[in-house]
């Protein structure tokens, strides 16, 4: 009973850690003070600042669709990619994927540095192309790993079935190779947009000198330490996260559905 | 699982249809010794020479591996071929190079008359039953099965205004592929299944689904790749008469891949029995069961005694010391593996006897007792519907038509090596003490090694090229991978009466040892191979100068 009581409570306490400033963020979004701390009462007037802030605007703007442009194109070639190393022999197949995942496990700062390096020998330093191209390598392993797991437990046979009852290889690949593995597509799909919308290092790197993302709005505005000269921003954190949260609970239900339908039978 | 009433009725009467159409083929059978093949007997009306696939010298090689080996048959319209063979034999990669899935290596294939090699799958007028069912999970049943028929194409004619015909290449409308799948459903018994998803049928269904999906796309031939290797053994059975009947209705050529010998025998007009990548032998059942090639086959196929015999005079064969008249014939004196089947084995008392034994057990199998009885030192197994007791002597006669006699595929092993600085030979990778004084008649080692020969010459023998025979008998195998001088897996076994024939294959370059031992091993224990000195026979390839 006492370890019953004593693991809840510690529960409730890492989630307090995590979470409380969040909370107290969300909270603090409801109220028109300059800074945190300071309840002037309840007010909706932060949500009115942010909608009528047009560069705030245009800045979430670019932010989500970079994050759409980026997610998209890491979506394809990431897929592509698994269902590549997939199919290919052992001896590719496996050096292969241990490249792709480079990305993945290197500090975000150096593959950063490094894109700068490389676009800044060209025309196309400090452009949309060095700025998506720089997301899309932050997003691909990713989709890569989210999707090569779906392929093996795919039943390899049925790529071969489809060819043998006479469908092209590509008709083949979008009737039935995708369809099985869909829901890794969507799920790698989801991770890039994540990635893609709150990334600072990369973005700062690559992106042009007029263009912001929230992120890199956000850094400037606190480095510069005017935070409290645009508390609207409050209110734009508070409902990017419950946008997210929303969006994670959504898949979560999705997920769960049909693993219950599958346990009734 | 669900067996509706009609499905348990139908199972039954086919099972005593395949009953009573069988003994009398039996029969007619044994009459004659070169059996008519049963395709001939019942399709009389089709030419023989209808080749629907015909094989051409074709290899497969995977990086290193050779899994199959420069084969050659053809399959005849409208026949239900099988491909027998332990695992890893080459009886899938062969079924998957006729459906396009793995391009030979070398060597053609051919469907009706047209090279076919490189076409891609997509192209072939084949479809497959694949081992594992390979069903798309992500469509219901009738998805799965219209799959085929909403990507064909099928020639439409049509005559416009001027009452010129024309055709036109179109697909199948929503009716016409309706009506295939609802015809394909009935065939496989699953009527009303249409909407069911994949997940909620039992293995049996989802094979059916497997073969719905197949046929329904009417190809010329239906490959099978081990389809029934999931079920249960009751299933299997059912679905084994089943499968026959669907052959038998729909006429197309099948062509099945199995490694269930039982399965081979009871469904194929046709059986082609494979080993290590090459054919072992093409016949009918009967034909393969009555008359093996081989000591491999004559194993693989049905139980047998396979024991060690000479050839003693014109069609006259000793074995368990005894002289068998028989119908075969062969070299004088030449070694030969016998082979009788435990059904031919008749027993008798013991004074009217050719043979007389022991028995050391009976096991009774539901239609008939397995009795094993020593005659000397060769063990017997005999089946027959009368029981013994354990110790019994009993007599036993074997008809002259029922003694199978095979060339002995391996005499001795023969190697090429080259003797070493101590006088030690090597071959077969490994290492082996030897006798070097055999090469010279009347020669002697000095002590420092070197080889004196009769006339006093003096040779240094390192490097020399030598061949190498040594006899089965004359090899023995270890637990202790140091005791002998080559190391390796036994890749087979086979049981020889009073004794077991193995092969040890080493791992580097593959070398075969091919030897006789009394004791039992297992199959893939790792082993060590020993070799007296005074057994190893050296034969100089060239004189020394």
């Amino acid at each position: 009973m006492v370890k019953r009581i004593l693991s809840i409570a510690i529960c409730i306490v890492v989630l307090i850690f995590v979470y409380s400033p969040i909370l107290l963020l969300v909270v603090y979004s409801f109220t028109d003070s300059k800074m945190i701390g300071q309840w002037n009462g309840l007010s909706l007037a932060l949500y009115g600042q942010l909608f009528r802030d047009e560069r705030i605007m245009r800045i979430l703007f670019n932010t989500v669709w970079l994050a759409l442009a980026a997610a998209g194109l890491s979506t394809v070639l990431g897929t592509a990619g698994a269902i590549g190393i997939f199919y290919s022999r052992r001896r590719v197949a496996k050096p292969l994927l241990a490249v792709s995942q480079i990305p993945v496990i290197n500090a975000e700062i150096v593959t950063a540095i490094a894109l700068a390096l490389l676009f800044s020998m060209t025309l196309l330093y400090r452009t949309y192309f060095s700025l998506i191209v720089g997301h899309m390598v932050l997003c691909t392993p990713f989709v890569l790993l989210s999707v090569m797991p779906k392929l093996k437990q795919m039943d390899p046979n049925t790529y071969e079935a489809a060819l043998d009852l006479g469908a092209s290889p590509s008709q083949a690949l979008f009737k039935v190779v995708i369809p099985q593995i869909f829901s890794g597509i969507v799920s790698g799909f989801m991770l890039s947009i994540t990635l893609s919308l709150d990334d600072y290092i990369v973005t700062a790197f690559t992106k042009p000198k007029l263009f912001d993302t929230i992120s890199t709005y956000v850094y400037n505005a606190v480095k510069n330490g005017t935070n409290s000269s645009t508390p609207a921003l409050r209110a734009l954190s508070a409902l990017i996260f419950i946008v997210m949260i929303v969006i994670l609970l959504m898949i979560n239900l999705r997920a769960q559905k049909p693993a219950a339908k599958r346990s009734t039978k | 699982m669900e067996w509706t009433y009609n499905d348990v009725a139908r199972a039954k009467s086919a099972v005593r249809a395949e009953k009573m159409i069988q003994p009398s083929a039996e029969v007619s059978a044994n009459k004659n010794m070169r059996k008519p093949n049963q395709w001939e007997i019942n399709m009389p009306e089709r030419k023989k020479e209808e080749k629907i696939i015909e094989i051409v010298n074709v290899s497969k090689v995977f990086d290193e591996t050779t899994a199959v080996e420069n084969i050659s048959f053809y399959v005849r319209k409208g026949e239900f071929i099988t491909f027998l063979g332990p695992s890893g034999c080459g009886k899938t990669t062969t079924l998957r190079m006729i459906a396009g899935f793995d391009i030979p290596t070398s060597g053609k294939i051919l469907l009706n008359g047209k090279d076919i090699t490189d076409l891609p799958p997509n192209k072939r007028p084949v479809n497959t039953v694949f081992q594992r069912y390979a069903l798309f999970p992500h469509y219901n049943i009738y998805d799965n099965i219209a799959f085929g028929l909403k990507l064909k194409k099928v020639p439409v004619t049509y005559v416009n205004d001027r009452g010129e015909s024309y055709t036109k290449m179109q697909r199948l409308t929503r009716r016409e592929i309706d009506e295939k799948v609802r015809n394909a459903l009935a065939v496989v018994d699953l009527e009303g299944f249409e909407k069911r998803s994949i997940s909620t049928l039992s293995g049996g269904q989802q094979q059916r689904v497997a073969i719905a999906r197949a046929i329904v796309n009417e190809p010329e031939i239906l490959l099978l790749d081990e389809p029934l290797g999931a079920l249960d053994l009751k299933m299997r059975k059912e679905m084994q008469i089943e499968l026959k009947e669907m052959h038998r209705k729909l006429g197309i050529t099948f062509i099945y891949v199995t490694h269930d010998q039982e399965e081979a025998l009871t469904m194929s007009d046709t059986i082609v029995v494979m080993k290590d990548g090459c054919i072992q032998q093409i016949g009918t059942p009967t034909d393969i069961y009555n008359e093996p090639a081989n000591a491999f086959v004559a194993d693989f196929i049905g139980e047998s005694n396979i024991l060690s015999g000479t050839m003693v005079d014109r069609f006259t064969v000793r074995f368990c010391n005894r002289n068998f008249r028989c119908v075969d014939d062969f070299e004088r004196n030449e070694k030969v593996d016998v082979v009788v089947r435990p059904e031919d084995v008749v027993m008798c008392p013991p004074e009217e006897g050719m043979l007389v034994g022991r028995v050391v057990s009976v096991v009774f199998k539901g239609v008939y007792y397995e009795i094993t009885a020593m005659v000397g030192r060769s063990e017997m197994i005999i089946q027959s519907t009368q029981s013994r007791e354990r110790g019994d002597i009993i007599g036993m006669k074997i008809e002259p038509d029922n003694i199978h006699i095979m060339k002995k595929e391996f005499t001795t092993n023969k190697y090429d090596g080259y003797i070493t600085k101590r006088n030690t030979v090597v071959f077969g990778d490994g290492e082996f003490d030897c006798d070097v004084t055999t090469l010279y008649p009347g020669s002697a080692l000095d002590e420092e090694g070197y080889l004196i020969t009769a006339d006093g010459k003096k040779l240094d023998l390192t490097d020399v090229d030598v061949s190498v025979e040594v006899d089965l008998k004359n090899i023995e195998i270890s637990d202790n991978a140091d005791e002998g001088g080559a190391c390796g897996h036994i890749v087979s076994l086979i049981y020889k009466g009073d004794h077991y024939q193995y092969i040890v294959r080493t791992e580097e370059n593959e070398e075969d040892f091919v030897l006789d031992s009394e004791d039992l091993w297992n199959e893939n224990d790792f082993v060590s191979v020993k070799i007296r000195p005074e057994n190893i026979r050296l034969k100089l390839k060239q004189e020394i100068q």
